[in-house]
C-alpha cells in the first residue's frame, strides 16, 4: 500500500515566508513565480511526491495549508 | 503511482490537517513567516482539542500581538502593556472555572511588566503564561529588549549590545523557575514541525496543570522577528537556531513531581 498526499495553499492568504519550503521532506513545495494580489509569491506543489504527513501545513505561520492523504 | 489523480485525493474525506476553526479568518497581521502566527494555531489547536472553547479567557498584550482577539475565536482581553499577568490574575480569581492565559512579547513581560511577571509567578497565580521571546521590541521598531543578544545590533544598539553598558540579556524564565509559585517552566520553539509538536504538547501540559490547580505554567517560545532582525524569513529562523538558541537554551526548566 502506497500513500499519496496533496496540499491546497490558500493563494490569497499566503505571504511567500518560505518557512514550508524547507519543512517539507520530500521537497514537493516552491514558491511560485506568480504572485497574489498582495504581491507575495506563493507557495505551491512542483511535483507529485507528497505523502500528506502535514509538515508543511503545521509550520505555516499563517495556517494557509490544507492537507490531504490517500491510502491506494 | 501517478495514475492516482489530484481529484482524487483532495477530497473532504481525505482530508488530514487544515487550520482550526478556533482561529477566526481573519488575516493575521503579522510580518511573513513570523513565529506570532505558528504560536496563535497551536494555542487555538490546545483549546480546541480540550473543548474549551467557551470556557476560556485569554489576555493579549501590547506588541505586536496587541490583535491577538482578531485572531482567537474565543473571548479575549486587552491588557496594558506589561500588565497582563496582573489582569489574568483577576479574571482567574473570579472565574476559577475559566481556562486563563497571557500572550506576551518579551519587551512586554521581560521590561515594563517584569513586575507583575514576577509577582503572578511568585504568587502562583493558578495562569498559563506563552511568552514570545523575540529577543527585540517588533512592534515599535525593533529596539533593543531586555532579552537582546550581547554583540546584537537592533535600532536602539547600532553597533550591537555593549553588556559593559546596556547590561546582560535577561533569563527572566530560568528566574521564574526558581519561585515556589511556578509548577511548570518550560522553553521551546515553532519554527519546525518536530519544535511545533513538541511546543503543542508543553501548551497541553500547561493547561492541564492549570486545570488541576498547579499553580502558574509558563511556556517560552524562543521565536523570531524577521522584520526587527532585517533577514529573511528563512534566514532569520537559521539565525535564531545559531545565536538564540544557545543563550536560551530549550528543554523544560521545571517540571513538577509526579
Ligand atoms: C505604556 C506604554 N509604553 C510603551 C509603549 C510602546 N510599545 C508598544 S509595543 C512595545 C514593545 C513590544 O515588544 P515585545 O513585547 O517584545 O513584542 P513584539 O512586538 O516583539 O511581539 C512598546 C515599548 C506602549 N504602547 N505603552
Ligand atoms: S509557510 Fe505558509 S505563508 Fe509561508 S510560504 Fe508556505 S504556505 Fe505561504
Ligand atoms: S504534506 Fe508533507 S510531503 Fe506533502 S507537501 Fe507538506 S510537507 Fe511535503
Ligand atoms: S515586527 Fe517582528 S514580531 Fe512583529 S509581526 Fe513582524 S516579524 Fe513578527
Amino acid at each position: 500500500m502506497a500513500i499519496k498526499g496533496a496540499i491546497v495553499v490558500d493563494i490569497e492568504y499566503c505571504k511567500g515566508c518560505g518557512v514550508c519550503v524547507g519543512a517539507c521532506p520530500q521537497e514537493v513545495i516552491r514558491l511560485s513565480k506568480k504572485v497574489n494580489g498582495k504581491g507575495y509569491n506563493f507557495a505551491e506543489m512542483q511535483n507529485d511526491a507528497c505523502v500528506g504527513c502535514s509538515n508543511c501545513a503545521v509550520v505555516c505561520p499563517d495556517g494557509v495549508i490544507t492537507v490531504y492523504r490517500l491510502k491506494v | 503511482m501517478s495514475e492516482v489523480r489530484l481529484e482524487d485525493i483532495i477530497k473532504p474525506e481525505n482530508k488530514v490537517y487544515s487550520k482550526t476553526d478556533l482561529l477566526t479568518d481573519t488575516v493575521m497581521h503579522y510580518c511573513p513567516g513570523c513565529g506570532h502566527g505558528t504560536a496563535h494555531r497551536i494555542v487555538a489547536e490546545v483549546i480546541e482539542e480540550l473543548g474549551a472553547q467557551n470556557n476560556t479567557v485569554g489576555i493579549a498584550p501590547v506588541g505586536c500581538s496587541v490583535l491577538a482577539y482578531n485572531y482567537f475565536n474565543i473571548d479575549v482581553q486587552q491588557a496594558a502593556h506589561g500588565r497582563a499577568p496582573a489582569l489574568a490574575t483577576a479574571v482567574k480569581r473570579l472565574m476559577p472555572d475559566r481556562l486563563v492565559f497571557t500572550y506576551q512579547g518579551d519587551g512586554d513581560l521581560a521590561a515594563i511588566g517584569t513586575g507583575e511577571t514576577i509577582h503572578a509567578c511568585n504568587r502562583g497565580e493558578n495562569i498559563t503564561i506563552i511568552f514570545i521571546n523575540n529577543g527585540i521590541y517588533g512592534m515599535t521598531g525593533g529596539q533593543m529588549a531586555p532579552t537582546t543578544l550581547p554583540n546584537m545590533k537592533s535600532s536602539t544598539s547600532p553597533f550591537g549590545r555593549d553588556v559593559e553598558m546596556m547590561g546582560n540579556p535577561l533569563k527572566i524564565t530560568e528566574l521564574l523557575a526558581q519561585l515556589p509559585g511556578t509548577a511548570y517552566v518550560t522553553r521551546q520553539a515553532v519554527h519546525t514541525p518536530a519544535h511545533v509538536r513538541r511546543t503543542k504538547k508543553a501548551i497541553r501540559k500547561a493547561f492541564d496543570l492549570q486545570a488541576k490547580g498547579a499553580g502558574t505554567t509558563f511556556v517560552e517560545i524562543v521565536s523570531n522577528c524577521n522584520s526587527g532582525w532585517k533577514m529573511t524569513p528563512v534566514d532569520a529562523n537559521k539565525w535564531m537556531e545559531e545565536n538564540m538558541f544557545p543563550y536560551y537554551p530549550l528543554g523544560d526548566i521545571k517540571i513538577p513531581a509526579e
